[in-house]
Formats: C-alpha cells, structure tokens, sequence
C-alpha cells in the first residue's frame, strides 16, 4: 500500500499591485538589476516604511475570494534572521495577528482548510556568477500574501490539484499573475508520515517539482521508517537535475526568529464597512459562476467546468451569448475549437464576442458549412478581422443557389457517365462518389442539402441505357 | 538675531561664519563635532541672503546656523552616527526634520555616543567630547555633541535626540535647554533609530523661546512616518506669552526625596516655590516606580536596538570579513563598540522566545503600567517638575559601571515610555557646573512646557550663564 502523507503548504503569492508594499518604487518584472530601488527597500537607515493601501486592496480580495475570516486588527511584525538578500536583517511580516484566518479552496477532490492569509514584503534575489554571488533588490519589498493551509493533504497530486485550483482562484479575482517561473507564486511544502519527523521543502517554484518532490519525500520517509530509521526534522531542498530532494541546513542551525512587533507601523484597522465593499467588487468566482452556467444556459457539468477554467473563457462565452448566440452551439465553438487554437496559438488574442456571434448565426442560417466555418475561425485568430469581411474576401459561404447547384450537378453527372450507371443499376454507393465530385467541384461551398436534393433529382431524370 | 537678519543689519553669512570659525577653533578642545560642513553652510547662507536681498518672505529661522546630530540623515553629508560601521555611508535623502530646517545652513554633524546608546557621549568612535564647563567632565548623551556646541556657543541651536533622555540629561550637563517632543510630533523619517517606538527628534538651545521657534519647524505630520501624529501644530509663540496662573504642577516625591544628591532636589523645590509665587499651584504627587522604568526601559531599548542594527551585519555596512564561508562573513566582521555589543546581546537576547513570553514582553507591560499611571498623574496636574538627571556632569575618567551609567536617565525615562512631551532647564550649579529641571506634559500638551519654561527663565538668569572657559 502507498503510504499516506500529511502535508502542509506554504504558498507565497506575488499582488498585482503597481507599487512595493512599503515604498512607492513599480513592481514590474524584467527591468535591469537594481533599477526599481530606493531607501525603504534598499534598508537605509533611517529609511520608514509606509504601507501601500492597494496592496491592502488587493490581500483583501484574496482573503474574501478564499472564504477567509478577516481580522478587523492586524499588525506587523519583524522577522529577524540573517541572509544577504535581506537588506534590513529582519523581514516585515503578519506574524501573531494575521490580515485574515481560515477559509478554504474548492479542489476536484474536495474542499481544503486555509490556516492564515498574511501580508508580508519579498527579499531581493541572490545571484550567483560563477566565483561571486550579486544581489537584485529589485525584488526587495514586492506585496506577497502568504497563504498556508492546514495539514489537510495527503498525496503529491493532492498537493498540485489544490495549487491549480487555488490559482485559478487568484487569476479570476485578478489577485496575482501567478506566474510559478518569474516567481509570482512559490511554494514551501512540509511533509511527514506517521511516526517520522517533519521535513519542510523550500521554494519550489513550479507545479511539477511541488509533485515531483513531495513524491520523493513521502517514498524516501517511508523508506526510512520501514527499515526503522527516523526521518529527521530537516530543511531542505528540491535538486531539479538529481530530482532529489537535498538538505540545506541542519537542525542545531534552527533559526530563533525573535519576532518583533514592528514599531514603524500602526496596526492595519480593517472595519466592516471597508471587508462589504471588497465583498462587492469581488467577481463572480468559478464554482458559483459553474453552477450558474447550469442553471441558467442548460450547460452540461462538464461543459461549465471547462468553460469556467479561465475568467476570460467565462467571459467571453456569456458576451457571445448576449451577442445573440445559443448557449449550447457557443459553448460547444469555445470549448472546441476556439481552445483548439488559443492552445496551438499561444499567445493570440481572442476574437471578439460579437464576431464569435456573428459566425455562429452564419452557421445556424446554414450560409457556412462547418468546415468553413473552422476556417474562418483560423483567419479570425490569425488576422482579428470579422467573420463577415473574412467570408466575403475569401468566398466561404455556402453555395445555396439552387440554378448553380443544378448547373453544377448536371456537369458531374455528364462527365460520369458510368457511375452514373452503376447508380442507376442499383449501386448505391455511386451515388456517395458522385456527391463527393460535386462538393469538390464546389470548392466545399455547396450547401450539401440542397446539393443531395438536387443530385437526387437529376439523376431520377436520367435515361436508363441498359 | 532673527530680527537683525529680518532687517538686513546682519546678512546671513556673517553669521554663519562667525559660528563656523568659533566651531573650528573650539573643534580641538571639546571635539563637539565629528563634520564641519562649512561649503554646505555658506552656500544656504547666501542662498538666504540672496532671497532677503530679492525681497522674498522667508522663514523666522531662515539664515540662522544649526548643528544636528550625527545620526540625522543629511543628503550628501557623511552621518555616522559616530560608528565604524557607517564609515563610508553619505546618505541620499535628507530627514524630514532637515528638509523644515531647509534654510538654516548647516555647520556641522555633532558628536554622539556610538548609535545614540550612551549618557556620556564617551563611547564615539570618534572620540569623546568634552562638556563646556569642564572639558575634563562628560557633557551627557547621547546628544553630547549637540549640547555642547550650543554651551560653547558654537552653534544658536541644534537638534538631537531623545530615546531615553538623550537630549535631556545632556542638556542639563551643559546648562542648555532640551526639548524632547511627544512621539509622533516630529516626524522620525531621516533619523537614524535606536529605539524605534521611543526615538523623537527635539531642539537644543540657550532658551525656552529659541526651542519655540525650532519646534514651530520641525513639528508636523509627516506622510512619510507611519507613526507621526495627523494633528494640527498649535502656535507655540502663543502659547509663551501666556502665564502659569491657572497651572498646577506636581512634585514627584519618591524621585526627590531619594535623588542621590540633595543639591539637585533642593534646586527643583526652589524652582517649586519661584513658580508657585508666578501663580502656579504646586502639590506632591507620587511616582514610585524607578525600578520598573530602567527595567523596562533596557528591555524595550535593547530589544528595539538590536533590531533595528541588525541591518549592519557587516555584508553591505562597513567593513566586510572576506572569508570563505557564509558565518565566518557574518561572525568576522566586529567593528560594533563595546557599549553597542553589550545592548545587541541584552536585546537579542530580551527577543528570544525562550519559555512562551520574551522579556520584551514583559517590558511592553511594564511599559503599559507605567502609562496608565502617568495618564492618571495628568488628571490631578498639569505639569511634572523633577529634575533632569540624578547626577551632575561627571568626569570622563570616572569608571562608571553600566548600571550606573544608566541611571543617569532614571528621571527622562517615563516620558519616552508614555510618549510624553518633556523638557529640561537650567535651574542652579553645584560647583560650577550646571544643574538640571525636568518639566513633563500630557501628550501634545508642548504649549503647557513652553509656557512654565518661559515663566520660569523670564525670572530667573541660569539659562544666560555661560562657561567661564569659552566666553564670548
């Protein structure tokens, strides 16, 4: 049997936020090393901090957006501990009185317990060249939230399915870009199995080393514990390349964080007047907004889930519905082939709602066959031109003139004469072939209908030559 | 000097370098300075004459030199706080309170105890100063420097600061006045911390007036410090041409009846009776907690301290050990003096989790107590009056053990627990040095000291005494 874990994770996610959490340098990513810095977040002395009330904003929304009671006072406080990134020697925390406590997030194995969501400043990042190491502040006092679940977890792909619903909780309430690789959203794990010590796993920073190295851990304990050993408590890290999980630092190295009230600041008041305005700016979250789609649209379960994976995806199905569109054939267009090519496409941007209407009424009219209808599409990711100007450029709508289908039909059935006999002598599938000329004939414009009809119809007037 | 400045009779740069010779020349005897700015000085100077001369109407303190501790941020100007550990570091932003005093031109950056932990202003790197009355005596600290170059006539004014006595005790050795602010009157961005929720910035002048005018700019919210008051700053020149008639101040007994020497506490009771004749209703009240307050004081100041210097770990500030491994870069690089090593272990250790509550804690609810009860005091009076320090000035080879050394703030203490506006005046001498009284207020309530302080030096001449050794 798989031995079971109890898991904890410590997620540090970056706020959307135009400015630092306690200065007003911009929080953007990729700038040049040392070019988003001043005195606050550099640690000068004498330098003050003075807290950013959008990042308050924000932690707010995430705290509401994952059910979580917020604490009408919470103050900060320093956490004291040595390392070069660390500009002041203490980091700037929610220690005893966190912004906000509980909550949970809805996963597809079911609902997971929230400890505590606090406010906390970034240290800068270390950068190691070889002979020496370089330190970029630009980092230094970005607004992260730390969101640390209870020891509720009990396998690797537990772990990675509650971060993926997690995120998609932050990126619909637009809390954080989450992006794991620029380092927006980390993630510490702590580990242990029954009757072996704890073990915490620092910074992995992308969805598959939070699995990969919890899967290492929990076969390395139980490893350990079957063979009588005990699993030290120990910190450590995940070694991408040996994809194993090594020690960073010993347990006699244990840090005291002497944690002090931080006197610079005054305790962050949040009434309940300032929690029912976030409330009401909160967006409508995926669960709900799921559940919703049912109700009112008649989606299938699994129609609405997919559909509600992405804000934008939701988004734009409801615009292409008030666009005029059916539910269903909209639901089915997103779900299919627009997500076929936002997926092949990258980074292409999504045609507008209204267009997406516009090509599904040209579908429903029958004046475009599906297969045109998906080359459309294509040209409408490709070039963001309207379904109406792409058709009218390109000649794709359904040919449905009856005198040009006769016309049509009455060549192909003049140009083959013998499996026109073989229809005619009771060979059915003749009648298949000849259908397939005409539609190639057509360029796969004809309406196949009225073609079929057409086709039908001729051929009864046909002479039977015996 | 400010009307003559007013009126063109005196320009700004005569003044100036009046104070910049006396200041150089004195450098060698008292060490009151660790800068001389004297390009910086000159340049606001003729800025400022330049604007009278234009016509412009500029501040009452335009023109007037200053001298300011050297752990108050000046842009472009070398602010030690008299350590080894910022050598080298030249800030990029002036303090707010500098940015008030923008047209006051700077003489220099005033000695200090290293990191402001000191009374003595004995444990600078760069030497100890000596107090104008006795070079051979300690002119107090940790605000020494800024005392004594007003004592020496060096400098009309300074500023310093108090986190425990640091501009008041210092004061009362050089037979100044010092002006310690409630927190949160003056704005803390730019001062250099020690303790952060007890450090308030304050003036050092010869008179309760000139402390008036220095406060009027240097007072006010600041957006930049969280913990500034968002409160209107009252007239202060108003608030010295009232009278102490409808004022009761309180004696604490406890604190005269066991000061070490009775030449002080009989000084106080004198001031007593001199303010009770201007009208005053004097009463004893009582004060019994001088335990408590060192105790807790040491707690919070270390605790504060340690942290708020753990940012010199020797990696970015002075000089770094080069060695090969991380802890030896960390443990290597001592430059801290003995004073700061003793505090940086008494506050390390005061933050350490230990058994469930810090001795930190244990100092906030001392600290709370003491508080409430002087909130309590301030229902029954208007005003404390004690003295400023225990002691006289004391020589500089007086081997002081620590305990002793820190009692010399005893008397300041409570004020910067409570966050109380506090001030010390020269009221008597004890063989030719200075002596001390302390007037405390309820919280913003700096109107209620200008206006006894006022009363009290428009009777009495001890704040126009100078030394012997430097007069004019």
């Amino acid at each position: 049997m798989k031995a079971e874990g109890v898991i904890g994770l410590e997620v540090h996610v970056q706020l959307l936020t135009k400015e630092k959490l306690f200065c007003t340098c911009p929080t953007d990513f990729g700038a040049g090393a040392n070019t988003r810095v001043c005195p606050v977040c550099l640690g000068l002395p004498g330098s003050l901090p003075v807290l950013n009330p959008e990042a308050v904003t924000v932690a707010l929304r995430a705290a509401l957006a994952l059910g979580c009671t917020v604490n009408n006072i919470s103050r900060f406080d320093r956490k004291h501990y040595f390392y070069p990134d660390l500009p002041k020697g203490y980091q700037i925390t929610q220690h005893q009185h966190p912004l906000a406590q509980g909550g949970r997030v809805d996963t597809p194995f079911g609902s997971v317990d929230l400890d505590r969501l606090h406010l906390e400043e970034d240290a800068g990042k270390l950068m190691h060249t070889g002979e020496s190491t370089l330190i970029d502040f630009n980092r230094s006092g970005l607004p992260l939230v730390e969101i640390v679940t209870g020891p509720c977890l009990t396998s690797a792909s537990q772990a990675r399915a509650f971060l993926e619903s997690l995120r998609q909780v932050l990126l619909y309430a637009n809390i954080s870009d989450c992006r794991m690789e620029e380092g927006s959203l980390r993630c510490d794990a702590n580990i242990s199995l029954r009757g072996g010590g704890r073990t915490e796993i620092k910074n992995l920073n992308s969805f598959k080393a939070v699995e990969r190295s919890l899967e290492f851990e929990i076969a390395r304990q139980s490893r350990m514990l079957a063979q009588g050993e005990t699993v030290p408590v120990q910190t450590l890290r995940w070694d991408e390349t040996q994809a194993r999980t090594v020690p960073m630092r010993p347990k006699e190295m244990a840090l005291d964080y002497r944690y002090l009230l931080e006197p610079d600041l005054l305790p962050l008041v949040i009434d309940a007047e300032i929690v029912d305005r976030a409330r009401e700016d909160l967006p409508e979250l995926p669960r709900p907004r799921a559940a919703r789609f049912i109700k009112e649209y008649g989606l299938s379960p699994q129609n609405a889930a997919v559909l509600t994976l992405t804000r934008e995806m939701a988004d734009c199905f409801e615009q292409v519905v008030a666009a005029g569109a059916a539910p269903r054939p909209a639901a089915n267009l997103l779900q299919g082939e627009v997500s076929r090519l936002i997926n092949q496409g990258g980074k292409q941007s999504l045609p507008s709602p209204h267009s997406l209407a516009e090509l599904l009424a040209l579908q429903e009219q029958g004046s475009i066959s599906v297969t045109a209808a998906k080359e459309v599409l294509a040209q409408m990711f490709a070039s963001g031109q309207s379904a109406d100007s792409i058709l009218s450029r390109n000649s794709l709508s359904q040919l449905s003139d009856r005198h040009a289908l006769e016309n049509l039909a009455q060549a192909v059935i003049a140009n083959n004469p013998n499996p026109v006999a073989d229809y005619l002598g009771g060979k059915k599938q003749a009648f298949g072939y000849l259908m397939g000329l005409a539609m190639k004939e057509s360029g796969g414009r004809a309406n196949p209908g009225l073609l079929k009809e057409i086709m039908v119809q001729l051929l009864t007037k046909q002479p039977i030559n015996k | 000097m400010a009307e003559l400045l007013q009126s063109g009779k005196l320009m700004a740069r005569e003044l100036t370098e009046h104070y910049l010779d006396r200041s150089e020349s004195l450098q060698g005897k008292f060490n009151a300075y660790i800068t001389i700015t004297r390009d910086r000085a000159l340049k606001t100077a003729d800025q400022v004459d330049e604007l009278r001369r234009q016509g412009r109407e500029l501040s009452t303190l335009a023109g007037i030199p200053m001298a300011l501790k050297d752990n108050i941020s000046t842009q472009g100007v070398a602010t030690t706080c008299a350590s080894k550990v910022l050598a080298g570091y030249i800030p990029p932003f002036d303090a707010t309170a500098v940015k008030k005093l923008a047209d006051s031109p700077l003489l220099g950056k005033a000695n200090m105890d290293e990191f402001a932990m000191g009374s003595s202003s004995l444990t600078s790197a760069f030497g100890p100063v000596g107090n104008p009355w006795d070079r051979k005596r300690s002119p107090g600290g940790s605000s020494g420097g800024s005392a004594a170059v007003v004592a020496a006539g060096c400098a009309p004014f300074s500023l310093g600061s108090d986190t425990g006595g640091s501009i008041r005790q210092p004061a009362a050795f050089c037979g100044v006045t010092g002006f310690k602010p409630s927190f949160g009157r003056v704005s803390r961005k730019g001062l250099l911390p020690l303790a952060s929720s007890l450090d308030q910035i304050g003036p050092i002048a010869r008179s309760v007036e000139d402390c008036a005018l220095v406060l009027q700019a240097i007072c006010g919210h600041d957006p930049g410090d969280s913990t500034s008051a968002r409160l209107p700053v009252p007239d202060f020149a108003a608030a010295l041409r009232e009278d102490v008639s409808d004022l009761a101040i309180g004696l604490p007994e406890e604190i005269l009846d066991n000061c070490p020497d009775s030449r002080i506490s009989a000084a106080v009771e004198a001031a007593a009776r001199e303010l009770e004749g201007a009208g005053a209703k004097i009463s004893r009240v009582s004060m019994p907690y001088e335990r408590e307050t060192l105790a807790a004081y040491m707690l919070i100041a270390t605790a504060e301290g340690a942290s708020n210097l753990a940012r010199y770990d020797g990696v970015a500030y002075g000089c770094r050990h080069t060695s090969p491994s991380w802890e030896e870069m960390y443990t290597g690089s001592r430059v801290f003096g003995e004073e700061v090593r003793r505090r940086l272990m008494l506050g390390t250790f005061s933050l350490s989790a230990g058994s469930g509550c810090s001795s930190y804690e244990l100092g906030q609810r001392a600290r709370q107590k003491i508080s409430s009860h002087l909130a309590k005091l301030f229902a029954e009076v208007d005003l404390l009056l004690l003295p400023a320090a225990p002691f006289v000035a004391f020589r500089l080879d007086e081997e002081l053990d620590p305990l002793t050394m820190y009692y010399n703030d005893i008397y300041a203490i409570p004020a910067n627990l409570a966050g109380l506006p506090a001030m010390s005046v020269p009221c008597g001498e004890k063989g030719g040095l200075p002596v001390g009284m302390q007037m405390m207020a309820p919280r913003f309530r700096e109107d209620l000291l200008l206006r006894a302080g006022y009363t009290w030096q428009r009777r009495t001449d001890w704040h126009l005494r100078c030394p012997r050794e430097v007069e004019q």
